[in-house]
């Protein structure tokens, strides 16, 4: 065994690998060297901390110093420094890691990770994804272990009942009924998926976990693999997630290697592999009989159900599909049992969710909560309020497929169910803030642009449904909103939502229902007044010159490009609104705020 | 892998290389190793007690530095800390006398008072 003083962390997920951990990791064994540390000191590979926005993360232990934002130049300090030195680099530390006395806090202690529970993501920056001996060392496999030799698969169904665990990839099914269906299902040849496509927007729970802790998900297969009676896995993930397919192909390949997969695990007779499957990255394919066509090699297009897939999935046999996040669980509640996952979340909400946090917030990233959290612990506790203090406005959950919160359910409880209550979702976990200079119908107008260019065409309420109610809502925005037309996008929403084949189009008017819910006096105004109250949508605004503010200074008179400004000098000038094409740029550059924009 | 038993022996040998990012409790050696620290000889000391724990096989002891202790005249100085123990500070440090401390003090919490100045003194 080798033994190192100190461990030195750094982030490889796909944030801090865009922001250059590559270069910091060269740069620190180069360093590393030149002081001859490299037999005290270890370079570990890590996945995603959850902080990715001020990536490079690089975590020193066993002082827990937790360096952001950290550039190759930033290296020679580090070693010369803390490493050799043992001096923390204040500098360099995270901001809210540095109490009032300039002392490193231990990272529990920070706000970002106080009020998180990390579950799903408790490897995730802690070990290197690229070992699975690492993975062994944090308990890995051991759940595998116990079911074979311990365990018949009708008990490891129970167990997962027992847990009260919910599909984490949207529609929160439980977890353990599906594995009783693909259980209870007639036929020897059987499969297990795992759906790694994560196409909603913003979101990416699931790379993370692929990129830290891909073994958790290998394990969890095996253990559906048992208790179904498969023997054969698929994860489809997409391509454009380039990391995560490296560190699953190792994964898988180390694994076997181990004779973790492959034939007579354990000695006991029982055969497990998997494959990879890369998906073009279409966000239908995610869906359950899309996903399986395309397993298969055909076109991935929703098919109708019944049949269900634990009856008829990939190649006509039952199959099991469940999402990464899901699968991630697994683990632990064999190890630790199905009362201690029960005793985490809500009645009906069991165990944590991890969403990513963006939009207007000051901690975008990755976290993990306790269901049951509030929005408002999200929001302010753990991403840190809303930047420039503004207030805040709704939060956007389930994607292109979800609705949103709006402010009234800040203190509400999160779970599935109270999300499907207020007309929003849980969804796969992207969370989106926003705030008081956000347009709600713009907003709504977004994600049904997405879902439109998403829809596959197969059926027409889908195809022709989303598209009419896209063309509704483009009018709106450009003020040329009439009488009829909310009702219109209501009586759209309702059919498409009735008669769509999948949940694509099930769901695609979600958004636009929601926000008319909570948001209609934004709708009205568009429509109405023809004005756009956050400001957004541009066609709504008007530009004005304030007589008692203009100086009559001709600036904007000479920066607007379409020469709608005119005036005398020194007097107050004055905008031609026939002539404005509402650039803005006038607002911009007046010096003495004399422009007003509404 | 043939058994749970195979498992628990990765486990093992590779938990004692990963604990160190987990659980802060346990024995701590610090080094002081500021500029007079490294002047007056640090470094071999460091070296030298990572070298015995590791031969020795010991668990759960961490070994890192810290910047000037204080007291520069009696550098090299190392600080070890036992759960439950006041802390232990061993002055004029050199690696002869690294296999002591770690054989009595570390794995027999039997501190080596000839080379303190007085336990938690300064
Ligand atoms: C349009 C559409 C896209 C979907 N995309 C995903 C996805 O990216 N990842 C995922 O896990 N589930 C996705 N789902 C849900 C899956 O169909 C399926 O319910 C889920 O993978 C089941 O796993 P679970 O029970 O563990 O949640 C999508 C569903 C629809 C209708
Ligand atoms: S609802 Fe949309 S995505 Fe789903 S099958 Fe119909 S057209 Fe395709
Ligand atoms: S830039 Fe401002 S102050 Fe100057 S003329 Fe235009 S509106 Fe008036
Ligand atoms: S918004 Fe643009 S086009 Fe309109 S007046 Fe100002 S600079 Fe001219
Ligand atoms: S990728 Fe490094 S913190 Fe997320």
């Amino acid at each position: 065994m080798e033994l190192y003083r100190s461990h030195v962390l750094v982030c490889e997920g796909t944030g801090c690998h865009c922001s250059g951990s590559a270069d910091v990791i060269q740069k620190l064994k180069e360093e590393l060297e030149k002081h001859q540390l490299e037999n005290e000191i270890k370079i570990v590979s890590t996945g995603c901390f959850g902080l990715c926005e001020i990536g490079p993360i690089v975590i020193v232990y066993p002082e827990g110093a937790f360096y952001s934002g950290v550039k190759s130049d930033d290296v020679p300090e580090i070693v010369s420094e803390h490493l050799l030195k043992g001096r923390i680099v204040k500098r360099l530390l995270y901001h809210d890691h540095v109490t009032e006395a300039g002392i490193a806090k231990s990272l529990d202690e920070v706000e970002f990770y106080k009020k998180q529970m990390r579950v799903t993501l408790r490897n995730c920056g802690v070990i290197n994804p690229e070992k699975i001996e690492e993975y062994i060392a944090f308990d890995g496999y051991r759940a595998l272990g116990k079911v074979l030799t311990e365990m018949t698969p009708v008990e490891v169904v129970e167990i997962m009942k027992a847990s009260g665990l919910r599909g984490r990839g949207g529609a929160g099914f439980p977890t353990g009924r599906k594995w009783e269906f693909a259980h209870n299902a007639p036929g020897d040849k059987k499969y297990v998926c795992c759906n790694a496509d994560e196409g909603d927007p913003g979101a990416f729970m699931d790379r993370s976990i692929l990129e830290g802790d891909p073994h958790s998900v290998l394990e969890a297969m095996a253990i559906a693999g048992y208790a179904i009676g498969a023997d054969q896995g698929y994860i489809y993930v997409r391509a454009e997630y380039p990391i995560a397919v490296k560190r699953l192909t190792i994964a898988v390949a180390q694994a076997r290697n181990l004779g973790l997969l492959g034939k007579n695990i354990f000695s006991t007779g029982f055969n497990f592999d998997i494959e990879l499957r890369l998906g073009a990255g279409a966000f239908v394919c995610g869906e359950e009989t899309a996903l399986m066509s395309s397993i298969e090699g055909s076109r991935g297009e929703p098919r109708p159900r019944p049949p269900f897939p634990a009856l008829k999935g990939v190649f006509g046999k039952p199959t099991l599909l469940n999402n990464v996040e899901t699968y991630a669980n697994i683990p632990q509640i064999i190890l630790k049992g199905p009362e201690w996952f029960a005793s985490i979340g809500t009645e009906k909400s069991k165990g944590t969710k991890v969403f990513a946090l963006g939009g207007k917030i000051n901690n975008t990233g990755l976290v993990e909560i306790a269901m049951g959290t509030t929005l408002r612990e999200i929001v302010y506790d753990i991403g840190g309020g809303i930047p420039g203090g503004k207030k805040f406005k709704a939060a956007q959950t389930g994607g292109p497929s979800g609705g949103c919160i709006s402010a009234e359910n800040l203190d509400m409880p999160i779970d599935y169910d109270s999300l499907t209550e207020i007309g929003s979702m849980m969804g796969s976990g992207g969370l989106i803030v926003m705030d008081e200079d956000n347009c709600m119908v713009d907003i709504a107008r977004f994600f049904l642009e997405f879902t439109v260019d998403e829809s596959c065409g197969k059926c027409p309420p889908c195809r022709i449904g989303t598209k009419r109610m896209l063309e509704i809502l483009e009018r709106i925005t450009q003020g040329k909103g009439k009488e009829g037309d909310l009702e219109n996008l209501e009586t759209l929403a309702k059919n498409i939502k009735a008669s769509a084949l999948c949940g694509l189009g099930q769901t695609a008017p979600n958004p636009v229902l929601s926000t008319l819910r909570y948001f209609r006096d934004e709708y009205n105004a568009h429509v109405y007044d023809k004005k756009c109250p956050a400001g957004v949508c541009h066609a709504l605004l008007q530009y004005t010159i304030v007589k008692d503010l203009c100086t009559g200074c001709t600036l904007c008179a000479r920066e607007c490009p379409v020469g709608a400004i005119s005036g005398e000098r020194k007097q107050p000038f004055t905008i031609d609104q026939d002539k404005c094409i509402k650039c803005g740029v006038c607002f911009e550059k007046c010096r003495f705020n004399a422009i007003e924009k509404k | 892998m043939k058994s749970l038993q195979e498992l628990e022996e990765i486990r093992n040998k590779t938990r004692e290389s990963v604990y160190l990012r987990k659980d802060r409790a346990g024995i701590r050696v610090v080094v002081g190793m500021a500029t007079c620290g490294i002047a007056a000889g640090a470094r071999p000391v460091l070296l030298a007690f990572l070298e015995e724990i590791k031969k020795r096989n010991i668990k759960n002891v961490t070994v890192t530095q810290t910047g000037c202790i204080g007291v520069c005249r009696l550098e090299p100085m190392v600080e070890v800390y036992l759960p439950n123990q006041e802390k232990v500070t061993y002055v004029n440090m050199t690696p002869d006398k690294v296999s002591k401390i770690v054989s009595d003090h570390i794995v027999n919490g039997q501190p080596v008072m000839k080379y303190t100045i007085g336990v938690d003194g300064r």
